[in-house]
């Protein structure tokens, strides 16, 4: 990889920190309401279903673990096992793109 | 204070063992003194490295109990709990022989992350004239003092990780070439610090300024590295 593109990654890994952070500030008050308040499955879907809202957020929430994590992983696998190269990048490509599909089918699984 | 102190000091290169020897306590003692002292009276081919014995030019840094120190400025009342102490090469750089390492890689770092100045005046010119409290030169005030011990490198972790990484000492001293205002090599240094084996590999674990004999911070200057190499490669410069 590219001197450029490796300073894109770090790059992207932080600023995608940024966004986790508030992402998952923002879940955990969804989940302690949503426990709290004894929401049934039926009664969170009922407030999802069709929510734009709710949809743009955990949409932007899956897009920032898509981007963050891979990269993470890419240099916790060069560090650990002194795997580097194409191949490794191939990988931390694959894992980005497949979190991202993973997440956003569930996420529209409980918009649609 | 007790009378003797029971010393483990590392003999042998990559492979060896710690040996002990029993060395007379003395005040205001220093860990270089200690091992002086083992050299010339009790085992005199015992190897180690050190040249000016006052703290300024950083070759008999070795690990004391665990941690890499500068050994004339460490005395041992500091660092000897129950009268015995540890002494063994620095980590992170091949072992020659005893107590002395191979620093070629250490040195080889400031090389490859640019660390010698360019300048654009030639010895015709004026001098160039740089204000103390200008913000670029405050900005180094702490990072200029670096004497190239090596306590840094042989403490830090992403170095152990990735032997490629500049390490701490190297790239300090980009840092403080960054901030030269007669500086002219800003974009290819920027270029030799970027990347995973430049300033972007470091964890910020802060081994390297918590141990600095001299109090640098180098994690301060490799994250202001970072955010200028960033803004270089979103203009393009990289």
């Amino acid at each position: 990889m590219n001197l450029r593109n490796q300073v894109l990654l770090w790059a992207a890994q932080r600023y995608s920190a940024m966004v986790l952070a508030l992402c998952v500030v923002v879940h955990l008050i969804v989940i302690v309401y949503a426990v709290r308040n004894g929401l049934s499955a039926a009664e969170i879907l009922g407030r999802t279903r069709g929510n734009y809202g709710w949809f743009a957020f955990y949409a932007l929430f899956v897009a920032a673990i898509a981007i963050h994590a891979p990269i993470g992983m890419r240099t916790i696998v060069a560090e650990t096992f002194g795997w580097r190269g194409a191949a490794l990048d191939a990988l931390t490509l694959v894992s980005g793109m497949a979190l991202a599909l993973w997440g956003w089918r569930a996420v529209f699984a409980v918009f649609a | 204070m007790a009378t003797t102190l029971s010393v483990s000091v590392w003999r042998g290169a990559e492979s060896g063992e710690f040996r002990i020897y029993e060395v007379p306590r003395l005040e205001s003692q220093t860990v270089l003194d200690v091992v002086t002292y083992i050299q010339r009276n009790l085992d005199p081919t015992l190897a180690y490295r050190f040249a000016c014995r006052v703290g300024m030019c950083g070759s008999c840094a070795m690990t004391v109990d665990g941690k890499a120190r500068w050994t004339c400025r460490t005395h041992v009342a500091s660092v000897a709990a129950e009268n015995r102490l540890e002494i063994a090469p620095l980590n992170n750089l091949p072992v020659i022989k005893d107590l002395v390492t191979d620093m070629s890689r250490f040195f080889d770092n400031w090389a490859r992350a640019k660390g010698r100045f360019h300048g654009m005046r030639s010895r015709k010119d004026d001098f160039a004239r740089v204000m103390p409290d200008s913000p670029q030169r405050k900005e180094v005030d702490g990072a200029i003092e670096c004497i190239g011990c090596g306590v840094c490198y042989s403490s830090c972790d992403v170095v152990t990780w990735n032997p490629e990484y500049l390490g701490p000492a190297a790239l300090n001293r980009a840092w403080t070439l960054l901030n030269d205002v007669r500086d002219t090599a800003r974009v290819a240094r920027l270029a030799a610090v970027a990347g995973d084996a430049g300033c972007h590999a470091c964890h910020t674990h802060m081994s390297c300024s918590e141990r600095c004999p001299k109090h640098i911070a180098p994690t301060a200057g490799i994250a202001g590295l970072k955010r200028a190499v960033v803004a270089a490669a979103l203009k393009g410069e990289l």
